[in-house]
């Protein structure tokens, strides 16, 4: 692809992201910012291929390593999102803990 | 083996973009953000599926070994981490993917005669290099590996400039020959500023540190999409550039600082050391049974949490408490200051782990007109974010910062270990108002007590 087309890519992109962003409501700060850390883990796609393009050993070696890097930022930040998301949950949740119900119950009768 | 054609490919990665755009629109409401990771995810899976399909590969085994070895180490972690350690992990995986970046930066060098992409290179070498060392420091200051103090010495600001420059110059040898070695010694010199960056900076300022590098890993993995050619790379790159540059900025406000003063505030010597002076002036302090009377007999009870909480792990007992006092029919709210916890929303997400339903969790723009008419407002392990003296006093460290309005309660009630002022060392004028009372003691502690004291009322 040529430069000035990947200007254009980039200078959209830069309005695209700080659009969809600043929307993102300050209770999930956190998970933004886990979730933003896995999306540049696709960085892996760069790595996958200058580890295959390598025929120098040495060059492979810092090419997986690359990959290896990559992995860990894209899975780990994708599953520990989700890990996170999980826990925010609405007001109507079933009774998931015993001691809650159990409180409830109790202040209820009075 | 390339099976897909450019047309494809291209089609591919358009819509593992797009998926990444709908992961982060996701985030706009936790009912839609979990479904936007996993469409986020899917992109990922898409996109590297469609590199495997298009490029001619060597190697393959030993890359697909590679993938097996980085998730195998990262899914487990990232499953068990605990909530109070994600601003650690959440700087480790951001310093590891610059340091990725970095890397293909550097193996892709040989491969081009342009100059523009040699900048590119440049930029992807340097920037990346900065967001690994800096991460690196990051994750030593968090996980207590050391001193969470700004380090500085005499000519710090000197060898930082020193360095700076000294980059610039490799990256103009880079660009004019690329030299191989050159580009070595740059990926150094980006190491060391990295390191530089980060260590005069507080503890209390990590939170800004972390977007901060997350934004430029987001720029080094755009700028080796330019390198590559390749427009997956630029399009995420740049939204994570984007989310990490906005969230710089808002935390940097929420603390009422500037992100230049945070990073170079430590060069100057003004740094967040929390002071130890205690004040001897009298205050009232109470028990936990008076507490709970106040409690349990208010119509309208606010939660403050602080990351005194946190540390004490007494979320779960905080939302307990506001489950006991919910079943008085009192109405309930946790309000979350922006800066509370140790990275942007990390006190939201304590809670949620606590079960807190997130209708519950107010922002701070949000809930500040609702103290008027709140009877008590709870404080627990928090002090600069609700200190008037961010609004008064014009000569304090935080003025400016924006607060939660707790004076404006009819009761305050602080959970405090000691009288020891927080991170910004200004003393809390509000702590001897009338309108407050203190129980002193570890936050978990004094909040199992009150919850005790409230059910038995």
């Amino acid at each position: 692809m040529d430069g000035m087309s990947l200007l254009t890519i980039t200078v959209l992109a830069v309005f695209v992201g700080f659009e969809v962003v600043s929307k993102v409501s300050s209770t999930l700060h956190t998970p933004l910012m886990s979730g933003a850390n896995a999306i540049h883990g696709i960085i892996l796609v760069g790595a996958i291929i200058v580890a295959g393009q390598a025929s120098d050993p040495w060059i492979l070696a810092v090419g997986l390593l690359a990959v290896v890097l990559a992995t860990a930022n894209l899975v780990g930040g994708f599953v520990v999102t989700d890990r996170m998301l999980e826990m925010f949950r609405g007001r109507q949740r079933p009774p998931s803990s015993v001691d809650a119900g159990q409180a409830t119950g109790r202040e209820g009768r009075r | 083996m390339t099976l897909l054609s450019p047309t494809w490919t291209a089609l591919l990665y358009l819509a593992a973009a797009a998926c990444f755009i709908l992961a982060l629109k996701g985030l706009s409401s936790p009912k839609s953000a979990r479904r936007g990771n996993l469409i986020g995810a899917f992109g990922a899976l898409v996109a590297v599926v469609a590199v495997f399909l298009s490029v001619k590969l060597d190697n393959i085994p030993w890359i697909l070994g590679a993938i097996v070895v980085g998730a195998g180490v990262a899914a487990p972690v990232a499953r068990r981490v605990q909530m109070t350690q994600m601003p650690q992990l959440v700087a480790l995986f951001n310093g590891v993917g610059g340091g990725a970046a970095a890397l293909v930066a550097l193996l892709e060098l040989p491969h081009t005669e342009d100059a523009w992409v040699r900048l590119a290179i440049v930029f992807t070498l340097l920037v990346g290099a900065v967001s690994f060392a800096g991460s690196a420091i990051t994750f030593a200051k968090l996980q207590g590996l050391m001193t969470t103090r700004p380090v500085t010495f005499p000519g710090l600001p000197v060898l930082m400039a020193v360095v700076l420059l000294a980059a610039v110059a490799a990256g103009a040898v880079v660009i004019a020959s690329g030299a191989p070695g050159w580009a070595l010694v740059l990926l150094v010199l980006g190491l060391g500023a990295g390191v530089l960056l980060v260590l005069p900076v507080g503890g209390a300022d990590v939170p800004i540190v972390i977007s901060l590098l997350n934004a430029f890993t987001g720029l080094a993995v755009a700028a080796s999409g330019l390198v590559l050619g390749n427009v997956l790379l630029v399009v995420a790159g740049t939204l994570v550039g984007a989310s990490g540059t906005i969230l710089t900025r808002a935390m940097a406000s929420a603390m009422g600082r500037s992100v230049a003063g945070i990073l170079f505030g430590a060069f100057k010597g003004g740094s967040t050391a929390g002071s130890t002076v205690v004040s001897e002036r009298p205050v009232r302090s109470s028990s936990a049974e008076d507490i709970a009377v106040l409690l349990g007999y208010a119509q309208r009870v606010i939660i403050v949490p602080g990351y005194g909480l946190a540390v004490a792990q007494g979320q779960h007992t905080a939302a307990e408490l506001a489950l006991a006092l919910e079943a008085r029919g009192i109405d309930v709210d946790f309000a979350i200051h922006p800066v509370a916890g140790r990275m942007p929303g990390h006190m939201n997400v304590l809670l949620a782990e606590a079960n807190v339903p997130y209708e519950s969790l107010k922002e701070m723009s949000d809930i500040n007109s609702e103290f008027k008419t709140t009877d008590v407002a709870l404080v627990v392990g928090a002090n600069d974010v609700v200190n008037p003296a961010a609004k008064t006093t014009s000569g304090s460290p935080i003025y400016g910062m924006p607060i939660l309005e707790v004076a404006d309660a009819r009761q305050v009630v602080f959970l405090k270990r000691s009288m020891r002022p927080g991170f910004a060392g200004v003393e809390n004028e509000l702590l001897y108002e009338p309108q407050t009372t203190l129980l002193f003691g570890d936050a978990k502690d004094s909040l199992t007590k009150v919850l005790g004291a409230v059910k038995a009322l």
